[in-house]
Formats: structure tokens, C-alpha cells, sequence
């Protein structure tokens, strides 16, 4: 009997549909939403983009960072960098923040990666605060105090005119939508970048380091080389998200643009209570984690209880997160990655491979 | 011609000799069998092979290439493959999906290009009916089968079975064997590390006992089951 393998689902096209139906919605969106609206989505998705990159790390290749704000805030300060020394305009700036990050993952990489576990947690922590300690020195871009990106640069971004003439906003709001626009763009190709490379045979091999790294490599898996490319490709993203958040708020320091807290405590737990190792997970809990702050935010000290005190709930009673919790009692996988063989029945179309052995149990 | 072989080899952990001057070679498409007492150094031996351990002294030879210093990652894509004595499945992976990234990455060829000689293996050994289950939800059989099939599935020339037979009942082992057999009926070299002796016998052509990291007897089964040395150090027999 002829066999073929198959990833596609029914549920899977259909996700991919709406997925794109509700990306073309974000687009129009700025023209009907209030402005409150767009700055809040613009925090969703590039808190989305950096818990799906963190789950990327974590998730699927078993590094377990604490210190991606490294990569945040050195993509951040790139960013300034290319704005206030050398007179850049900020949108067209974002890549330096991705190269810095790159650059910076490779020595962090170096380190951290002969430390095993919670070390490398701990290690990879250590060189974020290291990197904050460090930039707060840069005196041209404010030292420990900070600085703002110049009026002049802010004023005229590439882009802006044409949207304030297009929706006739303030200019102020207009930098808003293009901010949007562009963390939009990065969350949806960040997605879609992470969904093809684990359909990709990489995607295979990134399973198998994870599950189990000896027998990876006992089967030809360069485990190294994989997690090298994971941290790297992480890095970069992180950075370019980095650098976006910036472009946006237009005020940098170094305690902000390096807190653990905003970029990977809170990043944490969306991936955590979503759930770890799949693409829908960072989705479900940024969602989460977003209406938790919007009702919670006024209670000060007791909105952190309450996210601890959620996240502690979570590990120990749906260990996969509320995704893992649903798709194991509906079957449900928006993103199927999973390679299923199946039956080529001349007769009758496809059937699952069915055959008895002399044990069947 | 010889695929596979060990000239003085030596391997210590600090001053404990875990393998002393082993020398032995095995043709292609021989099955050899290993014996020794426990903490004899018979997984270390095949490190030494898989190339997890560098030796401190002689030379591995494999294919007629002196691979002693090749890491491990080589020699699997030059046709070294193996077991585990403890199953070691993706457990987040189907079984297809385990083969599938052995074969793939193995090879260094396209999960397309393997797509058909995962389904052939997963024939041989019996679990093609559990090609989308989680390697995480196998009994014990079906695990040792899925280290077996994702060994083949790296396209070996040199297969090593490190105790695939322990701790299956006598029904299950049968079953094994007669998988075992078929494949090396087929022309696969083999060596095999095995406590279950009958199994072993059932297959092997060579039997190799190792005691404490030395060679003590080499040569048919038969030959090596009635010698007095073999008889007292690992059967414990008076003789």
C-alpha cells in the first residue's frame, strides 16, 4: 500500500484564513479605532512578538533565557545611536537594532552556552545586566539618566505625512499607526517565520534536541549548530522589536529599555500560562495577560500577587498551559505541525495506516 | 573485508582501566555478539565505536578510514548506528516523526527524499500501525523496536544494539529476534551487547566476552559457551 505524508488540517486552512482576515482587519483598523486602541495593540503585538520568540527559545529549543532584554534594550539604544549620532530617521534605524542584538548574541552565546539549565537562566541574565551596565555609560545617549529622540528626527518620519493626510490625525497619533502598522507586520512575519521553520525538517530536528539531546546527536542532529541558530534568529527579532518599542515611546534609559520585568518576566508568563511549545500559546496569553492588566492595573502591589499567584496555578494544574489544556480536550491545533502518514486507497481516497501485528495491544 | 576495527584499543577513567588493549575486527554483513559481566566495559566499548569517547590509545578503524578521532556526528553520517540500552524515543514526536528525523538528518538528505524508506522500515520492525502515535505512549516492546527503527533509519553500514533484548518477556523477545535476524539476513553488519544469551545465540555468528576491559575469548558461540575462562569469570560455573 502507497503512503504520503500530510501536515495540513481541515481546522489548520480554516486558522489560515482568519489569520489573514484578521491581519487585513489590523490594517484598516487605524481608520475606525481611537487612538488609546492603536497604542494598546501596538503593546500586544510586540509583547506577542517577544513571547513568541521566547517560546521559540524555550519552547522548542530548550534554552531557557532570562535575559532577552539585553536584547531588547541594545536594540533599543542601536536604534538612538543611528538617530542622534548619525542623524538616521528612526523607522529606517529598527534594522541597526537587529544587527546590535545579533552581534551582542554571539559573545552571550559563547558564554552561556556551556552552562546547563538553571546556569544558563542565571548566565544569560548576568550578561543583560552586564550589557544595561555598560550602555548606561554611553554618555552621548544620556548615560544612566537616558535621553529622547530629538523633535526634528520625530517630526518628520519616513511615512507619517502620508498617513496624517490619509486618515487626517495629529502627527503625534500618526507616528502611532505607522508604529502599529510596523509591530503588526513584525508579530505576523514573526509567526508566520517561526510556523515554516517547524514544518521545516529543522523544525524535526529542534524536536528531538529538545526531547532529547543525546539521541539527537547519536542520529546525526548537530544540536550545537541548531541551538546557535535558534539564540542567533531570536536575537535579531528581539532586537528589531526592541528598536520598534523605542521608535514609539521615543524616550530610552537603561533601566527601562533593560528591565527584566517588561521584557522577560512578563514575556514568561505569557508563554507560560498560554502554553509552552506551541505557536498558539503566546497568542492565548498575551490575551490573557492583557485583560488581567487592564482590570488589575489600578491595584498596584496586588496585580503582581495576582499574576504570581496565576502563574504558580497554571504550572501546577495545566503544566501545558490554558492552549495545552484546550487542544487536549478538543483535539484542536490551529497550527498543525504534526506529520501524519497516511493511506493512499485507490478506492476509497485516505484512511489511517491500519495493520495488525502478531502483538497488537 | 573488515567494516569495522579496534587495534589496542584503551579508554581509563582516572586510574580505573574501563577498556584495556581490546583488539578485534568485524567483516561486513558479520553479526557480533558482546558478553561480559556488568561494569565489564561494554558500553564504554561502544563509545568508543560511536565515537561519545576519544580512546587514549590505538586506532578505530571504520570502512578503512581511521576514525578514531572523528566525532560522533561523522560516523553516524558515515553508517555507524545505534541503540540504546535505556529507550531514548522523541517523546514529543510520532514514531513516523522519529524515523523521519533520523533518516533525514542521518543522511543529510530532504524529509521528502526519506518519506519512503521510513514507511519501508517501519515495516521491518513492526510499527507502521503506530506511525502517528506519540513515541511517548509505547510499552516497552514497541520502544525497543522504535530504537531499532530509528537506528536502521540513519542508514547504517555498522548497526549497534546496546540491550535491546533486557527486560522484554520471553514472547516479546522472540519477536525481536526474529526482526534481528531478518534484518542481518539482509546483509546489515552487527554488533550486539546482549545479557539475554539465548537471543544472542539465536543470531550472532561471533561471540566476544569482555572482562574487566579485556578481551578474554572471541570465536563461535559454541566454542566460547564451552570454554573453562568464559565459563567461570561470566557463568560462574566451577568448572
Amino acid at each position: 500500500m502507497a503512503y504520503r505524508v500530510v501536515t495540513r488540517t481541515r481546522t489548520g486552512s480554516i486558522a489560515g484564513v482568519a489569520a489573514i482576515v484578521l491581519i487585513i482587519v489590523g490594517f484598516v483598523l487605524p481608520a475606525v479605532a481611537p487612538r488609546d486602541m492603536i497604542q494598546d495593540l501596538f503593546t500586544i503585538l510586540t509583547l506577542l512578538t517577544l513571547a513568541q520568540l521566547w517560546n521559540l527559545l524555550a519552547g522548542y529549543g530548550g534554552l531557557v533565557s532570562v535575559g532577552q532584554q539585553a536584547f531588547v534594550g541594545i536594540g533599543a539604544y542601536a536604534m538612538f545611536a543611528g538617530v542622534i549620532l548619525w542623524g538616521m530617521d528612526p523607522v529606517l534605524a529598527i534594522p541597526l537594532g537587529g544587527l546590535a542584538a545579533l552581534v551582542l548574541a554571539v559573545p552571550t552565546a559563547f558564554f552561556a552556552f556551556r552552562l546547563q539549565g538553571a546556569y544558563f537562566a542565571i548566565g544569560t541574565w548576568v550578561i543583560a545586566e552586564v550589557t544595561r551596565l555598560l550602555v548606561a555609560q554611553w554618555k552621548a545617549l544620556g548615560g544612566g539618566t537616558g535621553t529622547s529622540l530629538p523633535r526634528e528626527a520625530t517630526s518628520d518620519i519616513i511615512g507619517v505625512e502620508a498617513i496624517r493626510s490619509l486618515f487626517g490625525v495629529r502627527e503625534a497619533a500618526a507616528r502611532d499607526i505607522l508604529a502599529y502598522w510596523l509591530a503588526l507586520t513584525l508579530a505576523a512575519l514573526t509567526i508566520a517565520a517561526i510556523y515554516w521553520l517547524l514544518r521545516n525538517r529543522l523544525g524535526l530536528a529542534l524536536a528531538a534536541v529538545r526531547d532529547n539531546t543525546e539521541a539527537a546527536k547519536s542520529v546525526g542532529v548537530d544540536a550545537r549548530r541548531i541551538k546557535w541558530a535558534v539564540f542567533l534568529i531570536a536575537a535579531f527579532v528581539t532586537g528589531l522589536t526592541g528598536a520598534l518599542i523605542y521608535v514609539q515611546t521615543a524616550r530610552i534609559s537603561p533601566d527601562a529599555a533593560f528591565s527584566v520585568t517588561d521584557w522577560t518576566a512578563y514575556v514568561i508568563f505569557i508563554v507560560v500560562i498560554g502554553g509552552i511549545g506551541r505557536l498558539e500559546g503566546p497568542i492565548l496569553g498575551v490575551i490573557v495577560f492583557y485583560v488581567l492588566q487592564s482590570t488589575l492595573a489600578d491595584y498596584g502591589a496586588w496585580y503582581l500577587l495576582t499574576l504570581g499567584l496565576i502563574a504558580i496555578a497554571v504550572m501546577l494544574f495545566a503544566p501545558r498551559g490554558l492552549w495545552g489544556l484546550m487542544s487536549e480536550r478538543t483535539g484542536l491545533h490551529l497550527f498543525p505541525v504534526q506529520r501524519r502518514l497516511l493511506a493512499i486507497d485507490p478506492m476509497s481516497g485516505q484512511q489511517p495506516p491500519k495493520r495488525g501485528g502478531p502483538d497488537d495491544q | 573485508m573488515n567494516l569495522v576495527e579496534l587495534q589496542d584499543v584503551s579508554k581509563n577513567f582516572g586510574a580505573l582501566k574501563v577498556t584495556d588493549a581490546v583488539s578485534f575486527a568485524v567483516p561486513k554483513g558479520q553479526a557480533l555478539g558482546i558478553i561480559g559481566p556488568n561494569g565489564a566495559g561494554k558500553s564504554t566499548l561502544f563509545n568508543l565505536i560511536t565515537g561519545n569517547f576519544a580512546p587514549d590509545a590505538g586506532r578505530v578503524t571504520f570502512l578503512g578510514q581511521d576514525v578514531t578521532r572523528r566525532p560522533a556526528m561523522d560516523r553516524v553520517r558515515m553508517g555507524v548506528g545505534r541503540s540504546f540500552q535505556i529507550p531514548q524515543p522523541f517523546e514529543g514526536l510520532t514514531v513516523y516523526e522519529n524515523l523521519a528525523v533520523a533518516a533525514s538528518f542521518g543522511r543529510g538528505r530532504s524529509e521528502a527524499a526519506v518519506t519512503q524508506d521510513c514507511i519501508r522500515i517501519l515495516e521491518d520492525t513492526e510499527l507502521l500501525r503506530l506511525a502517528n502515535t506519540q513515541a511517548g505512549a509505547l510499552s516497552l516492546l514497541d520502544r525497543k523496536r522504535l530504537e531499532l527503527a530509528r537506528a536502521m533509519a540513519t542508514g547504517p553500514e555498522l548497526l549497534l544494539l546496546d540491550e535491546i533484548a533486557g527486560g522484554l518477556t520471553e514472547g516479546e523477545c522472540q519477536a525481536l529476534i526474529a526482526t534481528i535476524k531478518r534484518l542481518h539476513a539482509q546483509g546489515m553488519t552487527i554488533i550486539w551487547i546482549e545479557h539475554v544469551l539465548h537471543a544472542l545465540t539465536a543470531v550472532v555468528e561471533r561471540l566476544l566476552v569482555l572482562d574487566f576491559g579485556r578481551v578474554i575469548g572471541i570465536g563461535a558461540p559454541d566454542a566460547i559457551m564451552a570454554s573453562k575462562e568464559v565459563r567461570e569469570i561470566y557463568l560462574g560455573i566451577e568448572a
